[in-house]
């Protein structure tokens, strides 16, 4: 058994609601350091809002408004009193649609670097060029760098996205639907980039797709109208899953 | 996954059902074919084993198919995987009925060297126990598979018993039976084989339902 | 045979439409013929370049074509800020709440006061309370208010144009919410605003009554030398050219004089705009 590893992120008894309308119930679920933990669930089970906790993004709809607690590290991450830019800081993300600025390749790899502060251009060279051999990006634009990122193939944008995300260099890496908007072959190329990603990250993935929390990761939680119903290995969740909707809903009876 | 993934399973369920059919008959006519020493039906037995092979093929296609077409998880993957290892195990149960006529058509031309007592009755136990398999696999129910691994070690020691009858009995107190006697010994073996088989395929079922393992690890019956 | 029906009713019904479109066309090109030929006769360097002279029936408009600057560039500065700020503000900040949909609804409303309400507001705030006088600043802050929900309505409509993804992506990043603005938002959101402003301002130069009473003078030989100073103003300028003049038979060209050239600012405003605008969608399709 691998559960000895490290917990990183955890988040108990975690409510979430919009206005009036409670989206989330009752969350309890641990991150493990070095793995990579998917998220499934049928649309509108609450999966993007819960991993959009996880750095506080929910934060950017005004009626938003949790009860419970986040955890990174032991320290909370939900308290009044954390600024959420720290956070962001730590707990990077990459989006279902990938949205680099407009603005040249480089910029946006040095955009995180930039707004945090930092100054030194060669500091700031040396890390635009390790966060794009990380992406697995490097040999397709090393010679275009000041090409608009919008120049780039959906699939090359979505690893600039994840590149920018890495300059930062973040703890936690949140992936909501990354490939929702990619051909197989860039799909592919994602993956693989998870799967290596995860040596240096701990990383949290929102998927639709069910084959692809199968591939990518170590444990799977299965979301289910704003519960958590069944947390554990991916390797159980896929061939012996305890509960009854997790078996109904990974075997395609509904949703 | 929708109504056509059902259905295809729904069409595997039914193979495998005719592949036992199959493979029963096979088993029965052989034994009867034992039983009344009868090399014309053995030779039907041996003969119809081509088709228990090609059934075998379809099925094993038809899973694969399954899996690279549709990524089957949970109980449809282990429906499916299960469905592999039955028909394997039914395949090798109607190769040994093609050994057991084999023995019949062998042994025809010489007089039988004993009335038959415990062989019948180890029949009746593998029959029994494939039969009962099956029937776990048909209800998805475990607790009757359970009962199929039960009733393995009733195999095992009528399988001794007639080991240790032949050997003392025959082949020591008289060499010459010795031929003979190999004959009624393989059948024996061939028949415990049945029953194991039919053990291989109640611990798959068991893996179907419940998704525990209890191969390999009989604490967890 | 019913296809034939179908079709002449097509004709027909485009055939409505076009007449629609000439009418308006052609009360353009009345407006524009009007005052082109009656007013390009006095269109001289000196038209452009001297101030009235002989009790304003002689000499040019340069006094009211500064004053009109003036006052347009003292409302831009009073007005791009402050909308911009409102639209950040409203756009960006404001939680969707009671108080924020109360704003909104002001600003509408604001948009459909009449001029004149503005020039009277303007009196009573700017040139009274405030002490500026009739003035540069208070007839350009008069204005200035007028233009703010136009310019508000169009920043926002700008900042709306930028997708939300580019907010979250640098968010995400660890920018501040300001820093998400500055770099991300603003950049991609200028050029629509700026379109909205210079609509706003355009509007704000071809206006008489909000300046008629606080700040725009009869008759000034000189040009006006600080912010306090009143000001000669071109529509206002052609409102006393047409209407208070003690000779309007004889000052009639220098009335078309004044109007065709008053247009001719305003068209060059637009124009702007529309480049502006223009260059922004091609832009946006090279970015789609």
């Amino acid at each position: 058994m691998r559960m000895d590893k490290k917990i990183r992120m955890k988040a108990r008894k975690v409510e979430f609601f919009y206005g009036t309308t409670q989206i989330l119930h009752g969350i309890d679920l641990d991150i493990f350091e070095n793995n990579v933990t998917a998220i499934i669930g049928p649309s509108g089970c609450g999966k993007s809002t819960f991993i959009r906790l996880l750095n506080r993004m929910h934060e950017l709809v005004p009626s938003a408004r949790l009860k419970g607690e986040i955890t990174l590290d032991g320290k909370s991450i939900t308290s009044a009193d954390v600024d959420p830019v720290e956070i962001r800081r730590k707990v990077g993300m990459v989006f279902q649609k990938p949205n680099p600025f407009p603005k040249s390749i480089f910029e946006n790899v040095a955009y995180g670097l930039e707004v945090n502060g930092v100054k030194d251009r060669h500091f700031i060279e040396d890390r635009v060029v390790s966060s794009l051999k990380k992406a697995a990006l490097w040999q397709e634009v090393e010679k275009r760098l000041h090409d608009s990122a919008l120049s780039l193939s959906g699939g090359q944008q979505q690893r600039l996205c994840i590149a920018r995300c890495l300059a930062i260099e973040p703890e936690v890496i949140l992936f909501d639907e990354p490939c929702a908007s990619l051909d197989p072959i860039s799909t592919h190329k994602v993956e693989e980039l998870i799967l290596e990603l995860k040596k240096d990250y701990t990383i949290v993935i929102v998927t639709h797709n069910m084959q692809q929390a199968a591939r990518v990761s170590d444990h799977t939680g299965f979301f289910y109208m704003g519960k958590l119903v069944e947390f554990g290995r991916t390797e159980d969740m896929f061939t012996r899953p305890r509960e009854k909707r997790t078996e109904d809903y990974i075997t395609g009876r509904f949703g | 996954m929708g109504r056509h993934f059902r259905e295809e399973l729904e069409q595997l369920n039914s193979d495998i059902l005719k592949m036992d059919a199959l493979v029963e008959e096979s088993v029965a006519k052989a034994i009867t074919a034992l039983r009344d020493r009868d090399p014309k039906a053995a030779q039907a037995v041996i003969d119809n084993d081509t088709r228990v092979d090609e059934m075998e093929l379809v099925i094993d296609e038809r899973c694969l198919d399954l899996i690279a077409r549709y990524q089957p998880m949970a109980s449809d993957l282990r429906f499916i995987t299960t469905g592999m290892r039955l028909n394997g195990e039914l395949e090798r149960i109607a190769d040994i009925a093609v050994d057991i006529a084999e023995r019949v058509i062998f042994m025809a031309g010489e007089p039988l060297l004993k009335p038959l007592v415990d062989i019948p009755r180890l029949t009746a136990v593998a029959q029994k126990m494939v039969k009962m398999a099956i029937d776990a696999f048909i209800a998805r129910d475990s607790a009757i598979a359970k009962q199929v691994l039960r009733l393995d070690p009733e195999a095992d020691s009528l399988r001794d018993a007639i080991h240790k009858e032949l050997v003392e009995e025959y082949m020591i107190k008289d060499p010459s039976t010795t031929p003979r006697a190999v004959q009624l010994l393989l059948i024996a073996r061939f028949l415990e084989r049945v029953c194991d088989h039919a053990t291989y395929i109640a611990e798959d079922v068991i893996y179907m339902v419940n998704a525990e393992v209890v191969k390999h690890h009989p604490e967890r019956l | 045979m019913k296809i034939k029906v179908k079709r002449i009713k097509e004709i027909l019904g485009f055939g409505v439409l076009h007449v629609c479109m000439l009418c308006v066309l052609m009360i353009l090109a009345v407006i524009v013929y009007d005052i082109v030929s009656k007013g390009s006769g006095v269109i001289s360097w000196d038209f452009l370049t001297k101030p009235p002279v002989d009790g304003m029936t002689k000499g040019g408009i340069f006094p009211a074509i500064l004053g009109t600057f003036f006052v347009t560039l003292m409302t831009a500065v009073l007005a791009v800020p402050l909308g911009m700020g409102c639209a950040i503000y409203l756009n960006e900040y404001a939680r969707d709440d009671g108080l924020t949909r109360f704003i909104r609804l002001s600003i509408r409303n604001l948009s459909g006061v009449p001029s004149i309400v503005f020039g009277l507001f303007g009196v009573a705030l700017f040139v009274d309370a405030c002490h500026f006088g009739t003035s540069i600043l208070s007839a350009g802050a008069t204005l200035g208010l007028m233009t703010l929900p136009l310019t508000i309505t169009a920043s926002e409509e700008a900042l709306k144009t930028v997708p939300r993804s580019y907010r979250e992506g640098a968010l995400a990043l660890g920018a501040t919410k300001w820093q998400a603005i500055r770099y991300n938002v603003l950049p991609l959101a200028i050029p629509g605003i700026l379109t909205g402003m210079i609509l706003g301002l355009s509007r704000a130069a071809g206006e008489t009554a909000p300046i008629l009473f606080t700040g725009a003078a009869f008759f000034l030989p000189d040009v006006p030398n600080s912010i306090l100073s009143q000001f000669m103003a071109l529509p206002y300028h052609l409102y006393i050219m047409s209407t208070q003049h003690h000779n309007i038979a004889l000052v009639r060209p220098i009335a078309y004089g004044t109007a065709l050239v008053l247009i001719v600012l305003v068209f060059l405003m637009n124009l702007v705009a529309v480049i502006i605008r223009y260059r922004l969608r091609k832009k946006g399709n090279a970015h789609g």
